[in-house]
């Protein structure tokens, strides 16, 4: 029946595949408009309106994050006190006044506020949002604690910083850098961006699961995270609805005489109450929500990988490529191969949770005067170093998209090439590449051996000579630039010094000897905030000031720029400083009252806990004239042209906003990606898409493999 | 707008995209299995004595599955090829035996499964061995000696499982070294005089007191770590051949309409099908010996 396509050759084979495909961009660009809001804003295929989509939620993410950390701090600055208006504002005048009074304007000096406890009569406003068992009038317990620990983590990580640096930014920028008209599969970043909704969508929602949610921090080390979260049986009135509906009957089965292992898959009754069952249970919901997540993120590298090696546009060669494209490429790659090993992980505590094996339980341990169930025989061990062979790469995944946006902004906003671009690539990929091996330095207290000590030692000392290396550039990179202090700008100079706070304070916690204090304590959390927060944070600010006008044709409001960025830049400061003094008087990071059990041993650090509490609030209001900012820009922002930077790389060729298709015609790259202030040119900057003006012939870009060949010159015209 | 690359492949890589995205997409699935060999490494290497069984599994059972799966490796070079000479039928045909060999897989790893859940074990107390072991020796059943538990495991067919009164259970218990299934071949006896292993299968039976078992279950993965990770490991695996089902599935039915808009573009889809499928292959390829082997 080979009565249909009769033909026995391939499709027909052009060299110039791709500017054909190009050819009818104009007359498909007007499809756009025809789209219905489903299709153009919600189940869109358009890497920008993705970028987009992963950036409010990336954002949203951030923001409930940053919320579940100022409860925590709360907690730490004013152990056991009920959080209520009363009490709060009690606080606030207390401060105030203490502040005038220090000033000379007020001749009594304040007296710290009784707290004033919960009236049972009317619950605050946090019992009623996180219930009685967590929050009972407004006291948080233990348990809450570490879930609000565990989940600040778990969502900045995942679905904050992630989502904005990588998928966001990625999304968006990286395929107009490199002039492509999409993402390589457009169906299938769709579906990544339905995955890490979804995802956080489950984990948000496993707060208010019975039990609450996870709480065995954001690294759910076993066998603390098999056995927490265990079904409990609950009196929930709706689903007393149900009871017409034939239930769960377990009938006996075979089990150990010894313990029971207490796994309900399903609901029963038991009287009028309910077993929640186990998969439901908080960490179960944690597992489950990271795996959506672990999957979305692997498409998107799948992606992003090949949109990088297969859509660059004439003439774009490896080199020639923006450091940002570079970063998204290990990046992509990082993530690639880091994270499967923690879903493999992720399934294995699943089994344990909800099968009862013990893959992660050592046999014989006993919690609570109870013998743990399971048949031992497994290893804790495992657990971490499949969690930090992820867990590390990770940090790197974290930070890189943040160096590439910086590296934009700095080379964009100091009119000079970037200093060593070249070896800031090679720099790049050596990161890449050392950072999949270093990930035992995590480990250090658990005994794993000297000589398997010794070689993360080794090995993390050593990634620290590309981080180095990159960092320099881009400080060398300021050096005698006329430099432009815009609001990206403000933001990467901050970020130079202040990542470098960060990367140096964790030379000591390389070594194994001073790690050994040093570990568990505030100064690992001051060391990685640093990283993070004053690092990719400031980078994320930056890289959105600077591709806004891109994204909306206008540019945002300076003023309220400066307003959002002084702020944060002080108190960021003061609040991660302080940590380090903590850490290292032997301060531990997950003690519930923030030390004051052993106020005798803190005693010289425990007042910094309010200090930095109050730092953290006042930096939660710093962040309104951003969000002000973010959402009035888009409307009434002032217009400005399609390359308001005046800077070369190839997204600002492209129309702001670029439409469905991304570009008018198809953009062919004549020159490197950061060819400012050249000499003998009329204006200090030369878009990569600059056809060469000289009068003898010039080298017009022709197939790909010729072009190879010169891209390795720096300098072309 | 269009993406380019999706059919002809890019001059400078030489690669279409779906290609370079299905071997990236493999790299992380060696990184994701590869972590649970790791894993299984790590467990055996850590194994307390007697809590590793070996040879439990039927070998004969994990070679046909093997063959299975090669035989429908092969098919689905068959069927890329019969689409790039344009032979559609050949090709459905070709497509049609990779399936049937998947979901005969999938059977046979049913009964295997079925097998593990109506086979029990009984870690019989340390104190109470001696009045058990004249009897296991001369039925030459198999038994393993577990320190740490301070007890000894026997493995068998439990016959009054449905006496839930009974106050002993009544075993017939699996010979030396444990094959569960009674297809199995006899191991061969190591001297003259020993008895065969596994002789009077059938009809020899031990009644073991309640009260002398430690604990009991079937070879769920709650009953040992080595379960736990056969089931984990072969669970993953078998959910890989089941996504791969279905993508074939879809381009045996709704998906081969594109052959008469495109047909090089299925036949892109196809060697991509097929790239996944040789690679699901190479992973059963992994766990065979792993797992059954040993």
């Amino acid at each position: 029946m080979d009565d249909f396509p009769p033909s026995t050759e391939a499709a027909p084979v052009t060299s110039h595949g791709h500017a054909e495909s190009h050819g009818g961009h104009d007359d498909h660009g007007h499809e756009h408009h025809q789209l219905g809001f489903w299709r153009a804003y919600v189940f869109s295929t358009d890497h920008k309106v993705i970028g987009i989509q992963y950036m409010f939620g990336g954002l949203i993410s951030l923001f409930f994050g940053f919320c579940l950390m100022l409860l925590m701090r709360w907690q730490l600055a004013f152990p056991n006190e009920a959080l209520t208006w009363a009490n709060a504002s009690g606080h606030m005048g207390y401060q105030l006044d203490q502040i005038l009074y220090h000033l000379g304007l007020s001749g009594v000096s304040p007296t710290i506020p009784v707290a004033i406890p919960p009236d049972p009569n009317h619950p605050p406003l946090l019992e009623m949002i996180f219930g009685k068992d967590q929050m009972p009038g407004g006291i948080m317990t233990p348990d809450f604690y570490n879930t609000l620990g565990a989940m600040h983590g778990t969502i900045m990580v995942f679905f904050g910083i992630v989502p904005l640096g990588f998928a966001a930014f990625g999304n968006y920028v990286m395929p107009l850098q490199i002039g492509a008209p999409d993402m390589a599969f457009p169906r299938l970043n769709m579906g990544s961006v339905i995955l890490f909704y979804l995802s956080a969508v489950i984990m948000f929602l496993s707060f208010f699961v019975p039990g609450g949610a996870a709480k065995s921090g954001w690294t759910s080390y076993t066998p603390l995270a098999t056995i927490s979260d265990q079904p409990q049986l609950i009196t929930p009135h709706f689903l007393e609805l149900f009871n017409f509906l034939p239930v769960w009957v377990t009938t006996e089965t075979p089990s150990y005489s010894g313990y029971l292992w207490n796994m309900h898959l399903f609901w029963w009754h038991q009287g009028t109450a309910f077993t929640w069952p186990m998969w439901l249970t908080g960490q179960s919901v944690w597992i489950i929500a990271m795996a959506f997540n672990i999957t979305s993120s692997l498409l998107s590298s799948v992606n992003f990988i090949t949109t990088i090696v297969q859509l660059r546009v004439k003439g774009m060669g490896w080199m020639r490529m923006p450091f940002f494209c570079w970063t998204q490429f290990v990046t992509a790659f990082l993530l690639l191969l880091a994270f499967p090993p923690l879903e493999a992980a992720a399934i294995m505590q699943l089994m344990d949770r909800l099968t009862g094996s013990s893959l992660f339980s050592p046999g014989g341990l006993v919690v609570s005067g109870q013998p743990l169930p399971g048949n031992g025989g497994g290893s804790p061990l495992l657990w971490q170093h499949l969690f930090w062979f992820l867990g590390h790469p990770e940090v790197y995944v974290l930070i890189l998209p943040g160096l590439g946006i910086i590296a934009e902004v700095v080379a964009n906003n100091s009119r000079k090439p970037l200093w060593g671009y070249n070896y800031m690539i090679y720099g790049l990929m050596v990161l890449g590449f050392l950072s999949m091996i270093v990930w035992a330095h995590h480990m250090y207290l658990t005994g794993m051996g000297t000589a398997v000590s010794a070689f993360f030692q080794f090995t993390t000392i050593i990634i620290s000579v590309p981080t180095i290396l990159i960092l320099s550039s881009l400080i060398i990179s300021l050096w005698g630039g006329s430099i432009r202090f815009t609001t990206p700008m403000l933001w990467a100079t901050a970020f130079l010094p202040l990542f470098g706070i960060g990367g140096l304070t964790g030379i000591p916690l390389a070594f194994n000897a001073p790690d050994t204090f040093l570990h568990d304590s505030y100064y690992i959390i001051a060391h990685f905030h640093y990283v993070i927060a004053p690092g990719t944070m400031f980078a994320l600010f930056a890289g959105i000031a600077y591709w806004y006008p891109k994204a909306t044709g206008r540019v945002m409001n300076e003023t309220l720029g400066h307003l959002h960025f002084w702020p944060t830049m002080i108190l960021m400061n003061c609040i991660f400083f302080p940590m380090f003094l903590q850490g290292m008087a032997g301060m531990h990071r997950r003690m519930y009252d923030g030390g004051a059990t052993y106020e005798l041993l803190n005693q010289n650090v425990l007042h910094w806990n309010s200090f930095i509490s109050e730092s953290a609030w006042l930096m939660g209001l710093a962040q309104i004239p951003f969000i002000i900012n973010f959402c009035f820009s888009w409307k009434y922002g002032r217009k400005v042209s399609d390359n308001p930077w005046e800077a070369t790389t190839v997204e600002w060729s492209a129309p702001s906003p670029p439409p469905h298709g991304n570009f008018i015609g198809v953009p062919v790259v004549y020159r490197g990606a950061y060819e400012y202030s050249v000499p003998g040119h009329d204006k200090d900057f030369t878009p990569q898409t600059e056809p060469p003006t000289r009068t003898q012939p010039t080298p017009i870009p022709g197939p790909m493999p010729a072009d190879e060949r010169i891209i390795g010159l720096p300098h072309l015209s | 707008m269009e993406i380019p690359y999706t059919i002809t492949a890019r001059p400078d890589t030489g690669l279409t995209n779906g290609k370079l995205g299905v071997w990236l997409f493999l790299a992380s699935e060696v990184m994701l299995f590869g972590a649970l060999f790791t894993a299984y490494i790590f467990m055996r290497l850590g194994a307390e004595q007697g809590l590793w069984p070996d040879h439990i599994q039927d070998v004969r059972l994990g070679l046909c599955n093997t063959i299975l799966l090669i035989i429908s490796s092969i098919t689905m070079v068959w069927a890329w090829v019969a689409l790039k000479e344009r032979k559609f039928n050949t090709y459905r045909l070709a497509l049609a035996v990779t399936i049937f060999c998947g979901a005969a897989f999938l059977c046979v790893k049913g009964v295997e499964y079925h097998s593990k859940f109506v086979h029990y074990g009984f870690f019989i107390k340390e104190d109470a061995m001696e009045k058990y072991r004249p009897e296991l020796d001369k039925m030459n059943a198999f038994y393993a000696a577990v320190p740490s538990q301070h007890a000894f495991e026997v493995r068998g067919h439990w016959e009054n499982k449905a006496d839930s009164a009974a106050t002993a259970f009544v075993v017939h218990p699996d010979a030396k070294p444990g094959y569960l299934l009674d297809l199995s071949k006899k191991p061969e006896a190591k001297t003259a005089e020993e008895p065969v292993a596994g002789e009077g299968k059938g009809e020899e039976e031990i009644t073991i007191a309640k009260d002398d078992v430690e604990r009991w279950g079937n070879l769920l993965p709650a009953y040992g770590t080595y379960y736990a990770m056969y089931f984990t490991v072969t669970g993953l695996h078998a959910l890989h051949i089941i996504g791969g089902l279905v993508v074939m599935l879809y381009f045996l039915g709704p998906g081969s309409a594109l052959y008469r808009r495109n047909p090089e573009q299925l036949t892109n889809r196809i060697e991509v099908t097929g790239i996944f499928w040789h690679f699901v292959d190479l992973v059963w390829i992994t766990v065979f010996p792993i797992l059954y082997l040993t």
